[in-house]
Protein backbone atom coordinates (compact mmCIF):
# COMPACT_ATOMS: atom_id res chain seq x y z
CA UNK A 1 0.00 0.00 0.00
CA UNK A 2 1.58 3.40 -0.72
CA UNK A 3 2.56 5.25 2.05
CA UNK A 4 2.06 9.10 1.18
CA UNK A 5 -0.92 10.83 -0.60
CA UNK A 6 -2.34 7.81 -1.98
CA UNK A 7 -3.55 6.31 1.25
CA UNK A 8 -6.81 4.93 0.62
CA UNK A 9 -9.57 6.58 3.33
CA UNK A 10 -8.98 4.72 6.19
CA UNK A 11 -11.92 2.07 6.86
CA UNK A 12 -13.26 4.29 9.54
CA UNK A 13 -16.09 5.30 6.56
CA UNK A 14 -17.25 1.48 6.46
CA UNK A 15 -17.47 2.07 10.16
CA UNK A 16 -19.53 4.95 10.16
CA UNK A 17 -21.81 2.76 7.85
CA UNK A 18 -21.97 -0.56 9.82
CA UNK A 19 -22.97 2.25 12.85
CA UNK A 20 -25.64 4.22 11.08
CA UNK A 21 -27.11 0.93 9.35
CA UNK A 22 -27.54 -1.12 12.57
CA UNK A 23 -29.48 1.79 13.78
CA UNK A 24 -26.68 3.63 16.36
CA UNK A 25 -26.41 7.62 16.65
CA UNK A 26 -23.58 8.37 14.34
CA UNK A 27 -21.15 11.98 13.61
CA UNK A 28 -18.20 11.92 11.16
CA UNK A 29 -14.94 14.14 12.06
CA UNK A 30 -12.89 14.79 9.41
CA UNK A 31 -9.33 17.02 9.33
CA UNK A 32 -10.19 19.45 6.62
CA UNK A 33 -7.01 21.66 6.87
CA UNK A 34 -3.66 21.20 8.38
CA UNK A 35 -0.71 23.95 9.57
CA UNK A 36 3.13 23.10 10.66
CA UNK A 37 3.56 19.30 11.53
CA UNK A 38 -0.21 18.12 11.88
CA UNK A 39 0.06 14.30 13.14
CA UNK A 40 -2.87 13.28 10.83
CA UNK A 41 -2.89 14.12 6.49
CA UNK A 42 -5.95 16.02 5.41
CA UNK A 43 -8.96 13.51 5.04
CA UNK A 44 -8.32 11.47 8.23
CA UNK A 45 -11.20 10.22 10.04
CA UNK A 46 -13.19 9.29 13.44
CA UNK A 47 -16.62 8.18 13.16
CA UNK A 48 -18.31 8.81 16.77
CA UNK A 49 -21.64 7.52 18.60
CA UNK A 50 -23.78 9.13 20.44
CA UNK A 51 -22.20 6.84 23.94
CA UNK A 52 -19.30 8.28 23.40
CA UNK A 53 -17.47 5.16 20.98
CA UNK A 54 -15.24 6.24 17.98
CA UNK A 55 -12.85 4.46 15.54
CA UNK A 56 -10.12 5.97 13.37
CA UNK A 57 -8.24 9.39 14.65
CA UNK A 58 -7.83 12.87 13.37
CA UNK A 59 -4.84 13.66 15.65
CA UNK A 60 -2.89 10.70 16.69
CA UNK A 61 -4.68 11.23 20.39
CA UNK A 62 -4.28 15.02 21.43
CA UNK A 63 -7.72 16.50 20.58
CA UNK A 64 -9.68 12.93 19.94
CA UNK A 65 -11.28 13.90 23.17
CA UNK A 66 -12.48 17.36 22.49
CA UNK A 67 -13.68 16.51 19.05
CA UNK A 68 -15.98 13.58 20.39
CA UNK A 69 -17.33 15.75 22.82
CA UNK A 70 -18.30 18.32 19.82
CA UNK A 71 -19.44 14.97 17.68
CA UNK A 72 -22.32 14.34 20.74
CA UNK A 73 -23.57 17.71 20.28
CA UNK A 74 -23.78 17.59 16.63
CA UNK A 75 -25.48 14.13 16.78
CA UNK A 76 -28.02 15.98 19.22
CA UNK A 77 -28.57 19.13 16.98
CA UNK A 78 -28.23 17.40 13.44
CA UNK A 79 -25.31 20.33 12.43
CA UNK A 80 -22.37 20.05 11.00
CA UNK A 81 -19.49 22.05 12.91
CA UNK A 82 -16.37 23.25 12.12
CA UNK A 83 -13.37 22.81 15.34
CA UNK A 84 -9.67 24.30 14.85
CA UNK A 85 -7.41 22.99 17.45
CA UNK A 86 -3.75 24.57 17.87
CA UNK A 87 -0.87 24.65 20.15
CA UNK A 88 -1.64 23.77 23.84
CA UNK A 89 -1.03 27.07 25.26
CA UNK A 90 -1.14 28.22 29.02
CA UNK A 91 -4.90 27.60 29.75
CA UNK A 92 -4.75 24.09 31.28
CA UNK A 93 -7.56 22.90 30.16
CA UNK A 94 -8.23 23.75 26.72
CA UNK A 95 -6.67 20.97 24.29
CA UNK A 96 -4.44 21.67 22.04
CA UNK A 97 -1.39 19.75 19.89
CA UNK A 98 1.66 19.52 21.33
CA UNK A 99 3.33 18.81 18.48
CA UNK A 100 2.98 22.66 17.31
CA UNK A 101 0.80 22.23 14.28
CA UNK A 102 -2.98 23.20 13.73
CA UNK A 103 -5.88 21.29 12.01
CA UNK A 104 -9.11 22.06 11.77
CA UNK A 105 -12.02 19.77 11.94
CA UNK A 106 -15.07 19.34 10.26
CA UNK A 107 -17.56 17.44 12.20
CA UNK A 108 -21.12 16.45 10.63
CA UNK A 109 -24.06 13.90 11.61
CA UNK A 110 -24.44 10.69 9.81
CA UNK A 111 -28.33 9.38 9.13
CA UNK B 1 -23.96 12.90 5.57
CA UNK B 2 -26.67 11.16 4.19
CA UNK B 3 -26.12 7.23 4.57
CA UNK B 4 -27.22 6.43 1.61
CA UNK B 5 -24.33 8.90 0.07
CA UNK B 6 -22.03 6.99 2.17
CA UNK B 7 -22.51 3.59 1.31
CA UNK B 8 -22.28 4.67 -2.37
CA UNK B 9 -18.78 5.67 -1.82
CA UNK B 10 -18.21 2.88 0.24
CA UNK B 11 -19.63 0.78 -2.57
CA UNK B 12 -17.30 2.26 -5.14
CA UNK B 13 -13.83 2.10 -2.72
CA UNK B 14 -14.68 -1.59 -2.40
CA UNK B 15 -14.73 -2.08 -6.01
CA UNK B 16 -11.28 0.20 -6.90
CA UNK B 17 -13.45 3.30 -8.76
CA UNK B 18 -12.47 6.60 -7.82
CA UNK B 19 -14.75 9.08 -6.41
CA UNK B 20 -15.01 12.20 -4.87
CA UNK B 21 -17.60 13.26 -2.21
CA UNK B 22 -17.66 17.11 -2.41
CA UNK B 23 -19.17 18.80 0.42
CA UNK B 24 -19.83 22.38 0.85
CA UNK B 25 -18.34 24.05 4.47
CA UNK B 26 -20.99 26.61 4.39
CA UNK B 27 -24.45 24.54 4.08
CA UNK B 28 -23.29 20.82 4.50
CA UNK B 29 -24.24 20.34 1.42
CA UNK B 30 -22.89 17.64 -0.71
CA UNK B 31 -22.74 15.30 -3.45
CA UNK B 32 -20.52 12.52 -4.83
CA UNK B 33 -18.74 12.47 -8.06
CA UNK B 34 -17.20 9.13 -9.91
CA UNK B 35 -14.21 9.44 -11.98
CA UNK B 36 -16.20 8.40 -14.99
CA UNK B 37 -19.21 11.30 -14.80
CA UNK B 38 -18.74 14.09 -17.38
CA UNK B 39 -17.13 16.68 -15.39
CA UNK B 40 -16.96 19.13 -18.64
CA UNK B 41 -20.45 21.02 -17.00
CA UNK B 42 -19.02 20.64 -13.61
CA UNK B 43 -17.71 24.28 -11.98
CA UNK B 44 -14.88 22.21 -10.00
CA UNK B 45 -13.89 20.33 -13.44
CA UNK B 46 -10.09 21.25 -13.37
CA UNK B 47 -9.76 21.02 -9.69
CA UNK B 48 -11.76 17.54 -9.41
CA UNK B 49 -9.47 16.04 -12.46
CA UNK B 50 -6.32 17.30 -10.69
CA UNK B 51 -7.82 15.43 -7.62
CA UNK B 52 -8.32 12.01 -9.29
CA UNK B 53 -4.77 12.62 -10.07
CA UNK B 54 -2.89 13.06 -6.93
CA UNK B 55 -5.79 11.53 -4.72
CA UNK B 56 -4.59 14.41 -1.99
CA UNK B 57 -7.98 15.37 -0.11
CA UNK B 58 -8.29 19.23 0.36
CA UNK B 59 -9.99 22.17 0.70
CA UNK B 60 -10.83 24.36 -1.87
CA UNK B 61 -12.09 27.99 -1.84
CA UNK B 62 -14.85 28.65 -4.17
CA UNK B 63 -17.43 31.62 -5.46
CA UNK B 64 -20.33 30.21 -2.62
CA UNK B 65 -17.30 29.53 -0.23
CA UNK B 66 -15.13 26.70 1.13
CA UNK B 67 -16.06 23.69 0.12
CA UNK B 68 -14.04 20.27 1.18
CA UNK B 69 -12.85 17.90 -0.99
CA UNK B 70 -12.85 13.90 0.17
CA UNK B 71 -10.70 11.93 -2.52
CA UNK B 72 -10.89 8.74 -2.63
CA UNK B 73 -8.66 6.65 -5.51
CA UNK B 74 -7.98 2.86 -5.55
CA UNK B 75 -3.84 1.94 -4.44
CA UNK B 76 -1.78 2.20 -7.74
CA UNK B 77 -1.18 -0.94 -8.73
CA UNK B 78 1.63 -2.47 -10.75
CA UNK B 79 0.96 -6.24 -13.07
CA UNK B 80 4.47 -7.32 -14.71
CA UNK B 81 3.90 -10.21 -17.44
CA UNK B 82 7.30 -12.38 -16.93
CA UNK B 83 9.21 -13.06 -13.82
CA UNK B 84 12.41 -12.47 -15.67
CA UNK B 85 15.75 -10.71 -14.66
CA UNK B 86 14.10 -7.14 -15.07
CA UNK B 87 11.16 -8.02 -13.08
CA UNK B 88 13.62 -9.19 -10.35
CA UNK B 89 14.82 -5.70 -10.02
CA UNK B 90 11.75 -4.12 -10.74
CA UNK B 91 9.62 -5.78 -7.87
CA UNK B 92 11.42 -4.37 -5.13
CA UNK B 93 11.92 -0.95 -6.74
CA UNK B 94 8.33 -1.03 -7.29
CA UNK B 95 7.24 -1.64 -4.05
CA UNK B 96 9.46 0.91 -2.04
CA UNK B 97 7.66 3.33 -4.12
CA UNK B 98 4.38 2.63 -3.15
CA UNK B 99 2.99 0.48 -5.70
CA UNK B 100 0.95 -3.40 -5.03
CA UNK B 101 3.03 -5.36 -7.60
CA UNK B 102 1.68 -8.73 -8.78
CA UNK B 103 4.08 -10.80 -10.99
CA UNK B 104 2.22 -13.70 -13.78
CA UNK B 105 4.55 -16.01 -15.45
CA UNK B 106 3.04 -19.22 -16.94
CA UNK B 107 6.96 -20.69 -17.49
CA UNK B 108 7.69 -22.11 -13.85
CA UNK B 109 11.10 -22.30 -14.17
CA UNK B 110 10.99 -18.09 -14.38
CA UNK B 111 7.95 -17.75 -11.57
CA UNK B 112 10.07 -19.41 -8.57
CA UNK B 113 9.49 -18.00 -4.75
CA UNK B 114 13.57 -18.57 -4.75
CA UNK B 115 13.88 -15.73 -7.81
CA UNK B 116 10.64 -13.57 -6.27
CA UNK B 117 10.83 -13.56 -2.23
CA UNK B 118 8.15 -12.50 -0.22
CA UNK B 119 5.99 -10.98 -3.89
CA UNK B 120 2.61 -11.94 -5.22
CA UNK B 121 3.72 -14.54 -8.30
CA UNK B 122 1.59 -15.91 -9.85
CA UNK B 123 3.14 -19.40 -12.25
CA UNK B 124 -0.67 -19.18 -14.42
CA UNK B 125 -1.39 -17.68 -17.93
CA UNK B 126 -2.19 -14.00 -17.27
CA UNK B 127 -5.77 -15.14 -18.97
CA UNK B 128 -6.73 -16.66 -16.31
CA UNK B 129 -5.10 -14.26 -13.94
CA UNK B 130 -6.87 -11.20 -14.97
CA UNK B 131 -9.98 -13.52 -15.24
CA UNK B 132 -10.36 -12.68 -10.94
CA UNK B 133 -8.12 -9.70 -10.96
CA UNK B 134 -8.95 -7.57 -13.70
CA UNK B 135 -6.87 -4.90 -14.92
CA UNK B 136 -8.60 -1.29 -14.07
CA UNK B 137 -7.51 2.88 -14.75
CA UNK B 138 -5.30 2.60 -11.42
CA UNK B 139 -3.08 -0.02 -12.66
CA UNK B 140 -0.12 0.01 -14.67
CA UNK B 141 1.20 -2.98 -16.73
CA UNK B 142 4.78 -4.10 -17.60
CA UNK B 143 5.10 -7.10 -20.46
CA UNK B 144 8.33 -8.05 -20.09
CA UNK B 145 8.65 -12.00 -21.74
CA UNK B 146 9.74 -11.33 -25.21
CA UNK B 147 7.21 -13.84 -25.82
CA UNK B 148 4.05 -12.85 -27.75
CA UNK B 149 2.08 -15.96 -26.73
CA UNK B 150 2.56 -14.46 -23.63
CA UNK B 151 2.56 -10.71 -23.67
CA UNK B 152 0.08 -9.91 -26.32
CA UNK B 153 -3.71 -11.38 -24.25
CA UNK B 154 -2.69 -8.78 -21.10
CA UNK B 155 -1.22 -5.66 -23.32
CA UNK B 156 -4.13 -5.51 -25.20
CA UNK B 157 -6.34 -6.23 -21.86
CA UNK B 158 -4.44 -3.38 -20.34
CA UNK B 159 -5.35 -0.88 -24.01
CA UNK B 160 -9.19 -2.19 -23.48
CA UNK B 161 -9.67 -1.68 -19.96
CA UNK B 162 -6.99 1.38 -19.91
CA UNK B 163 -4.64 0.87 -17.60
CA UNK B 164 -2.49 4.54 -16.87
CA UNK B 165 0.74 3.06 -17.78
CA UNK B 166 1.16 0.26 -20.33
CA UNK B 167 4.44 -0.50 -21.41
CA UNK B 168 6.11 -3.15 -23.46
CA UNK B 169 9.48 -4.78 -24.00
CA UNK B 170 11.35 -5.18 -27.29
CA UNK B 171 13.05 -3.37 -30.23
CA UNK B 172 11.09 -1.00 -32.75
CA UNK B 173 11.00 -3.85 -34.97
CA UNK B 174 9.12 -6.61 -32.53
CA UNK B 175 6.91 -3.92 -31.59
CA UNK B 176 5.86 -2.91 -35.09
CA UNK B 177 5.14 -6.78 -35.69
CA UNK B 178 3.48 -7.06 -32.58
CA UNK B 179 0.80 -4.14 -33.62
CA UNK B 180 0.60 -5.82 -36.37
CA UNK B 181 -0.44 -8.70 -34.57
CA UNK B 182 -2.87 -6.45 -32.67
CA UNK B 183 -4.92 -4.75 -35.40
CA UNK B 184 -5.45 -8.61 -36.93
CA UNK B 185 -6.77 -8.61 -33.40
CA UNK B 186 -9.47 -5.99 -34.04
CA UNK B 187 -8.02 -3.85 -31.77
CA UNK B 188 -8.60 -0.07 -32.15
CA UNK B 189 -5.27 1.31 -33.62
CA UNK B 190 -6.10 4.65 -32.20
CA UNK B 191 -5.06 2.87 -28.42
CA UNK B 192 -1.62 2.19 -29.82
CA UNK B 193 0.35 5.16 -28.76
CA UNK B 194 -0.41 4.51 -25.17
CA UNK B 195 1.99 2.06 -25.33
CA UNK B 196 5.28 2.65 -23.95
CA UNK B 197 7.85 1.25 -26.26
CA UNK B 198 11.28 1.16 -26.46
CA UNK B 199 9.81 0.64 -22.86
CA UNK B 200 11.22 3.14 -19.69
CA UNK B 201 12.59 6.55 -20.04
CA UNK B 202 15.22 6.84 -22.59
CA UNK B 203 17.70 7.01 -20.16
CA UNK B 204 20.49 4.70 -21.80
CA UNK B 205 19.67 2.21 -19.57
CA UNK B 206 22.07 -1.08 -20.43
CA UNK B 207 21.20 -3.83 -17.78
CA UNK B 208 18.16 -5.57 -16.48
CA UNK B 209 18.60 -3.17 -12.85
CA UNK B 210 19.00 -0.01 -15.06
CA UNK B 211 15.70 -1.23 -17.76
CA UNK B 212 13.71 -1.42 -14.14
CA UNK B 213 14.87 2.37 -13.26
CA UNK B 214 13.58 3.05 -16.31
CA UNK B 215 10.37 1.20 -16.31
CA UNK B 216 9.60 2.55 -13.16
CA UNK B 217 10.21 6.04 -13.82
CA UNK B 218 7.81 5.72 -16.96
CA UNK B 219 5.19 4.45 -14.59
CA UNK B 220 5.61 7.23 -12.21
CA UNK B 221 5.32 10.02 -14.97
CA UNK B 222 2.15 8.20 -16.08
CA UNK B 223 0.84 8.11 -12.73
CA UNK B 224 1.64 11.78 -11.43
CA UNK B 225 1.21 13.41 -15.24
CA UNK B 226 -1.25 11.56 -16.65
CA UNK B 227 -1.26 8.80 -19.13
CA UNK B 228 -0.59 10.64 -22.07
CA UNK B 229 2.96 11.82 -20.49
CA UNK B 230 4.46 8.34 -21.12
CA UNK B 231 3.84 6.39 -23.92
Amino acid sequence: MPATDTSPLADVLRTAEAWTGSGRSVALATVIETWGSAPRPVGSHLVIDSDGNFEGSVSGGCVEGAVVSEALDVIETGKPATLEFGVADETAWQVGLSCGGRIRVYVEPVS
Amino acid sequence: MDLTLLTDLNDLRSTRRAAILVTSLQDGNQRLVRAEDDLSSDPLADELRKRFRSGKSGTVPTQGGDVFLTVSVPAPRLVIIGAVHISQALVPMAEIAGLDVTVIDPRTAFATGERFPGSTLRDEWPEDVLKDAPLDAYTALAAVTHDPKIDDFPLMEALRTGCFYVGALGSRKTHSKRLERFEAAGLDAALFKRIDAPIGLDIGAASPQEIAVAVLGSIIQALRKGPEASA
